[in-house]
């Protein structure tokens, strides 16, 4: 089905001058990093040493990246079954996470959880739930948790516009509004519902659903990263001053299928689609144009630091590879009863 | 109960080989066609055709009205197939997988199996909720359940679970000619199996209530039901390569079981082995022991044996996940421990 909305090329006019321009290049940084990691993942599922089912976050990066350096380290998030990028962005480092979708012993969850399932609880990752809404009460349990303790965490609940389908998500933003809770919900709306047109599956505004139970909801173009990091830091101090949960609509795109192996894609959606947000709204490009533009970077330093970070990943991969699998006695750990 | 029976030997020549999806599809396409009453609900089944490809090309020829896209809200499927019914519609609620049946089990369990009996017998509820079950793909642990015992305890459910492409398409369309709610229940890593099947155009039903003799034998009986129905053929198959002869019972429908079917087999080899994916705490091979053991206690010569999922949720690690699903060689163990060295001495016991 045709878009409805239809998206423009490059970015809208901000004024956001850069306070901390460390701060643009290492978003830049964690964007690419997130975007090689998963070619390296879509290449690992196309040589058959990694089984199917992983839903990559290519084209999304800004909304992870961007919201989670609104966030401190004690800051939580809950994730999805996309949920490779909010991990990386939240601070996961990139062997153990290529190591927990190989199903090896060093991985975040002793490969226990695989894709889908990655927690880091150091960096304040609570959990990735592959039931689509499945984090929505964990998240605004999270924040309850920090506002009873007295605690300044905020929590962030990220999830995928197919989310807005199950009823849970309206049942936690009325408990949320009503005990103004610190938890920002981050609806990545990245135009399908698997291969279904979300426009097919969702009436009327997405951001109204938040409004109706009191809840202040933004809309920010997705692929701004600059954008969507000033509306998260700017829900994140609200929360943290106790006025309560935020909406945040992100308009975004995924570049790949809805998981790795759906490659066939034209009958749900244009290739010409597809081609318009990889060259015109790409994350990566739009940042990487204003640094140059703004002269905080050239494309010298900025192409240097893309193949650092590609040698990185290299070199996590092959420690994943490497790494030995769980002894098969462990299948039996970890449960009490 | 007598052993339902396979195709007749007339119908045998307008046999055709097809997989499971395919048989599931035809039973929905002709039933359709039958009954303007069935309708097709579920998330992505239309354009897509399914998760699982199942309702492929329906859409072309049932039209949006009777194969709809639902927006993904599994406890708005599974009501809206509830009040459908009441309105006198047949609706078909594909669910994508069973792991997402939970987020229905509201409807399923405090609605849809109660209605007939909590009004005094008033409502007829013609719906029938298909899901795909199962571990074995590395999907984790919240993609890999088999949960059928969990509906198994409820009265007010059917619970069907065909193994072979010829019960799929049979049991679903005898599913679609009946007026309770049923959970029908398929396998993951079915769908592309290949079986016989009467040629389009020959009409036939499987019962909803009777399990079916894979395999005679007298030294052990085996039973069991979806996919574990073929694990444990092979076994069988192995097994009497070194003289022990199993008889393997599919079960085929969990809830009425066939009770009958597995006493006669139980009474004639005096031992048990009850394979099944799912885990093994009051699970529905700790059921259908309890059974055994009620009504067939004195013709047991041991205790009966239970081959199931590793009690622990799936692991996704190949190497754990091969560890926490039972295989063959489970199957085979169970039984040599039960079956001592009667059989290779070639001496009953009894
Ligand atoms: C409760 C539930 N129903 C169905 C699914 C199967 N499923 C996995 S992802 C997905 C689509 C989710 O769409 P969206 O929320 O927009 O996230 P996206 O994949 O686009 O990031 C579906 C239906 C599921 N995991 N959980
Ligand atoms: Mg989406």
């Amino acid at each position: 089905m045709a878009n409805t909305k239809t998206p423009q090329p490059g970015l809208a006019k901000r004024e956001s001058a850069p306070a901390d321009p460390d701060l643009w290049i290492r978003m830049y940084q964690q964007m690419v990093q997130i975007r090689l990691f998963e070619e390296q993942v879509n290449d690992l599922y196309k040589t058959a040493r990694m089984p199917g089912l992983a839903h990559l976050y290519s084209g999304e990066e800004a909304v992870a990246v961007g919201v989670c350096n609104a966030l401190r380290r004690d800051d939580y998030i809950t994730s999805t079954h996309r949920g490779h990028g909010h991990c990386l962005a939240k601070g996961a480092s990139l062997d153990r996470m290529f190591a927990e979708l190989l199903g090896k012993a060093p991985g975040y969850c002793r490969g226990k959880g695989g894709s889908m399932h990655i927690a880091d609880q150091d960096t304040g990752n609570l959990g990735a739930n592959a039931i689509v809404g499945g984090s929505a009460g964990i998240a605004t349990g999270a924040a309850m948790s920090a506002k009873m303790r007295g605690a300044d965490q905020v929590t962030v609940c990220f999830f995928g516009d197919g989310a807005l389908g199950q009823g849970v998500l309206y049942e936690v933003m009325n408990m949320a509004s009503l005990w103004k809770l610190p938890v920002i919900y981050v609806c990545e709306n990245n135009l399908y519902n698997e291969y279904t047109h979300y426009t097919e599956t969702t009436a009327g505004e997405l951001t109204a659903r938040a409004k109706a139970f009191g809840i202040h909801a933004e809309t920010v173009d997705g692929q701004d990263v600059r954008g969507v990091y000033e509306e998260a830091r700017q829900a994140v101090n609200r929360a943290r001053q106790g006025e309560g949960p935020t909406f945040l609509l992100c308009d975004t795109y995924r570049y790949y299928g809805h998981h790795v192996g759906d490659i066939q894609r034209t009958y749900y959606r244009a290739k010409e689609e597809e081609d318009f947000w990889r060259t015109e709204r790409d994350p990566i490009k739009l940042l990487a144009g204003w640094l140059v533009e703004q002269q905080v970077s050239d494309t010298v330093t900025l192409d240097q630091m893309m193949a650092d970070v590609r040698a990185e990943v290299a070199a996590a991969v092959e420690f994943a590879l490497a790494a030995p699998f769980p002894d098969v006695s462990e299948v039996d750990q970890h449960v009490y009863a | 109960m007598a052993t339902a029976k396979e195709p007749e030997r007339n119908e045998k020549k307008t046999m055709r080989t097809i997989t499971y999806r395919e048989a599931l599809r035809e039973a929905i396409a002709e039933e359709m066609r039958r009954d303007e009453r069935i309708y097709i609900l579920g998330e992505d089944i239309a354009g897509y055709g399914g998760t699982y490809g199942v309702t492929k090309g329906l859409i072309e020829e049932f039209g949006e009205k009777r194969v709809k896209d639902t927006p993904l809200a599994e406890e708005v499927i599974a009501g809206a197939a509830i009040g459908s019914a009441l309105g006198g519609l047949r609706p078909i609620a594909e669910l994508m997988t069973m792991n997402f049946s939970l987020l229905a089990s509201d409807q399923i369990i405090n609605s849809l199996a109660k209605f007939r009996y909590m009004f005094g017998g008033q409502a007829k509820l013609p719906v029938v909720i298909r899901m795909p079950a199962g571990g074995g793909a590395q999907r984790g642990a919240q993609h890999s359940q088999m949960l059928e015992s969990l509906y198994a305890h409820i009265p007010g459910l059917k619970l069907v679970m065909p193994a072979t492409p010829y019960d799929a398409k049979g049991m679903l369309k005898a599913s679609l000619r009946q007026d309770d709610p049923i959970l029908f229940i398929e396998h993951e890593l079915l769908y592309n199996v290949k079986g016989e099947v009467p040629d389009l155009g020959v009409h036939y039903t499987v019962p909803l209530d009777q399990g079916i003799v894979r395999r005679e034998g007298k030294d052990v009986t085996i039973v069991t039901f979806s996919r574990m129905v073929h694990i444990c053929s092979q076994a069988a198959e192995d097994l009497a390569k070194e003289g022990i002869e199993a008889e393997v019972i599919d079960l085929r429908a969990i809830r009425p079981i066939d009770l009958d079917l597995v006493l006669d087999s139980v009474r004639k080899t005096n031992r048990v082995v009850i394979a099944e994916e799912g885990w093994k705490y009051y699970g529905t091979g700790q059921g259908i022991a309890a059974l055994i053991y009620e009504y067939a206690f004195d013709w047991l010569d041991a205790p009966i044996a239970h081959v199931t999922g590793k009690d622990v949720p799936m692991p996704y690690s190949k190497v754990l996940e091969r560890a926490a699903l039972p295989g063959k060689a489970e199957v085979i163990a169970a039984v040599k421990a039960l079956v001592p060295a009667r059989a290779t001495a070639g001496v009953g016991a009894r």
